[in-house]
């Protein structure tokens, strides 16, 4: 899912745990997950399911995936998914990272689980490394929404992102984090910028895998940010993994609350997945100004089709756009950018005439 | 004479149309794609220049429609647009204070909400494409009805038959079944046009706010029994503008005139149509993701690309022209 391997793989390999990072999600992930998985399960899990077939075809013998308990069906997926690896002779072993129901030791005595005979301090020290790389490849992704529409030569802020992304990887142990974090924010900053530029600001909000995933949404921040649009997410990893797997143990981060909050106007029922920081995202951006919304979910979201039909009305009573895209397997390039290219034009000529007026 | 092109190469029909500086349509051509859209893009100039009076010049070139790109290549485009946006101006300056556009063409559809002049809200239809003209032709050729009369046949309907619309599968399914009960072709037709209306009105339409004034355009407006099922489902007077047909190339010619403002068109002149033009393509071997490169080759040179993930290809090219 986007760049959590990152931050898993340090964690696990710090504890001594060979780690296998499947090749990234691609057309033949796709393939091999859509052969087996049932049709009506939505892409995360026909993506997921490919990707445990890559990994096992480079020798992994354990899959450790985040599991969840609330309506969504997600929570079900890593039993699914194993079910599926099983009747098609694959031997693995399972480890479902889930939210504890009552108390983070249940997480850690799966990690524990994991990593063997380990020292508890060793595999705390392990779980805090991988997170702090979570927040700095967020830090990095933060900067290249914010590059990417004032680039002033395409494809450049793509290139640093990478490099920077690499000094991250690069990096074994929490002591050199740091010093690589520095070396990587300047290879951000080198990218040259046209500050001036006026750009249009939109928040994507969904559901998480989507948002994270660059192959299910099509690369979606780097097409808006070559059309001049500087993008937000309502869903950084980090924030996810500590209000989620940690129960909000690291204080003073961005989280869901306000978002939740924000919502309670509109929708006052958890209704699974990330429903509900959807409504209350858009509300947010159209209090912080954003010019527009978009949305994401895989075909078949539940969480997100409930927030799809409460949308509009936030829409009319805070006047900011607001456009769904819907994605699974089927969905073509072409659909997408003239989708996103018109709203753009829409958004673009709404700020134009407002400026006139003001 | 000066004069703007605008070209919109859509999946079932390509139009040209040239308008007068003023932006009034000197000329329109209406042509079916077939599945060859360079060589329609090509033939459609060729018509153009043919049908033009004497000395035109062409000082802007504007495309759009899901050809777009291609065309805009083969044509040396001064804007590439998507379709959203050109019909929407097209219509605005047609029939001004327009707030709603009905847009129903070959494989899509959309509706457009403007407010005060400017795009306020816009679908199109996401996971299905019942509905849309592809259907009513497909239709239209099984009872073996010219496209061109369908709607006149459909208004000689009292009775329209209520047809099951969510599917064009189930749709077809449905025809036939009422057909083999004895229904006359004419109520089926009015039945199948209120039920792709229904269709529309809720999965494109849905949650939109529909004010007056309405206009009614792409190819499937040509259709009256469509027209008369949109009346009668909305309940007020829908509008459809004499180059209903060619709504989005007139957009792209606006466009065109917006974009060559205090600059020189890129037009590459009316002999493109006889140049040699290939598309060709291959697979690259870069990644698993093995995407499908398509490459526009002029006289065996490669004048564009596009199609790759990750720009290696695309963004190959010298020449530094933006594709998207």
């Amino acid at each position: 899912m986007g760049y959590m391997w990152i931050c898993i793989k340090a964690m696990l390999e710090y504890l001594n745990v060979e780690v296998v990072v499947p090749p990234p999600s691609s057309k033949k992930t796709l393939l091999l997950g859509v052969k087996h998985a049932p049709e009506f399960a939505c892409m995360p899990l026909k993506l997921n399911l490919g990707n445990f077939m890559e990994a096992a075809e480079l020798g992994a013998d354990t899959i450790v995936m985040a599991g969840g308990c609330g309506p969504c069906r997600f929570g079900y997926y890593a039993q699914v998914e194993h079910a599926i690896l099983r009747d098609l002779d694959y031997q693995y072993q399972l480890v479902v990272l889930e939210p504890p129901q009552k108390h983070i030791g249940e997480l850690l005595s799966k990690i524990k689980h994991i990593t063997g005979r380990q020292s508890w301090r060793r595999v705390i020290n392990g779980i805090r490394f991988g997170y702090h790389k979570a927040e700095a490849v967020d830090k990095l992704e933060r900067m290249a929404h914010y590059c990417r529409p004032r680039e002033t030569k395409a494809g450049t802020t793509d290139r640093a992102l990478q490099n920077a992304l690499k000094e991250i990887i690069a990096v074994a142990a929490p002591e050199g984090l740091p010093v690589a974090l520095n070396r990587a924010v300047d290879i951000m900053k080198a990218v040259p910028l046209e500050k001036n530029r006026p750009v249009l600001r939109i928040g994507l909000v969904g559901e998480i895998y989507t948002l994270l995933e660059p192959f299910a949404n099509q690369d979606i921040e780097r097409k808006l940010g070559s059309m001049g649009v500087e993008v937000d997410r309502s869903i950084y990893l980090s924030e996810w993994v500590n209000e989620h797997l940690f129960l909000g143990l690291v204080k003073n981060t961005r989280n869901s609350k306000l978002a939740k909050q924000k919502a309670v106007k509109y929708l006052r029922h958890f209704v699974g997945g990330h429903g509900l920081e959807t409504v209350g995202s858009t509300v947010l951006y159209a209090e912080q100004g954003y010019d527009g919304v978009i949305q994401m979910l895989p075909f078949t979201c539940m969480p997100e089709i409930v927030a799809q039909s409460i949308l509009p009305r936030i829409s009319s009573e805070l006047g900011i756009p607001v456009m769904t895209l819907i994605v699974d397997e089927m969905s073509g390039e072409a659909g997408l950018v003239t989708r996103l290219e018109a709203f753009v034009d829409l958004l673009a000529r709404r700020k134009q005439t407002r400026e006139v007026l003001a | 004479m000066y004069g703007y092109l605008g070209i919109d190469v859509g999946s079932v029909s390509t139009n040209l149309v040239l308008t007068g500086e003023d932006g009034t349509i000197e000329q329109s051509i209406y042509l079916r794609t077939q599945g060859k859209p360079i060589e329609m893009v090509q033939q459609g100039l060729k018509q153009m220049q043919a049908a033009l009076p004497g000395k035109v010049k062409v000082i802007g070139v504007g495309t759009t429609g899901s050809g777009r790109h291609l065309a805009g290549v083969i044509t040396g485009a001064d804007i590439i647009k998507n379709e959203i946006t050109t019909h929407a101006i097209a219509a605005s300056n047609v029939v001004p204070g327009v707030q709603t556009i009905l847009e129903i063409g070959g494989q899509d559809s959309k509706i457009i909400i403007l407010r005060n002049g400017v795009v306020a809200d816009f679908a199109m239809n996401t996971v299905c494409a019942a509905g849309t003209g592809s259907f009513l032709d497909q239709q239209a050729s099984r009872l073996n009805i010219k496209i061109e009369e369908f709607g006149s046949l459909a208004m000689q309907s009292s009775v329209p038959v209520r047809i099951a619309g969510r599917c064009a599968v189930f749709a077809e399914s449905d025809m036939i079944h009422k057909q083999q009960m004895g229904y006359n072709v004419p109520d089926i037709l009015a039945g199948l046009c209120e039920a792709l209306v229904r269709n529309y009105l809720n999965n494109v339409g849905k949650g939109k706010e529909i004010l007056q004034p309405v206009v009614f355009q792409g190819g499937v407006a040509a259709n009256a029994g469509m027209k008369a099922a949109f009346e009668r489902a909305l309940g007020h007077p829908v509008h459809v503008p004499p180059y209903f047909d060619v709504m989005g190339a007139l957009g792209a010619a606006m466009l065109a005139r917006e974009a060559t403002n205090r600059k020189t068109t890129g037009f590459r002149g009316f002999d493109v149509a006889d140049r040699d033009f290939k598309a060709g393509g291959f697979a690259c071997d870069g990644c698993p993701n093995v995407c499908e490169v398509v490459e526009i080759l002029e006289s065996g040179q490669v004048i564009a690309r596009w199609g790759d993930r990750c720009g290696r290809w695309s963004n190959a090219l010298d020449r530094n022209q933006k594709i998207s």
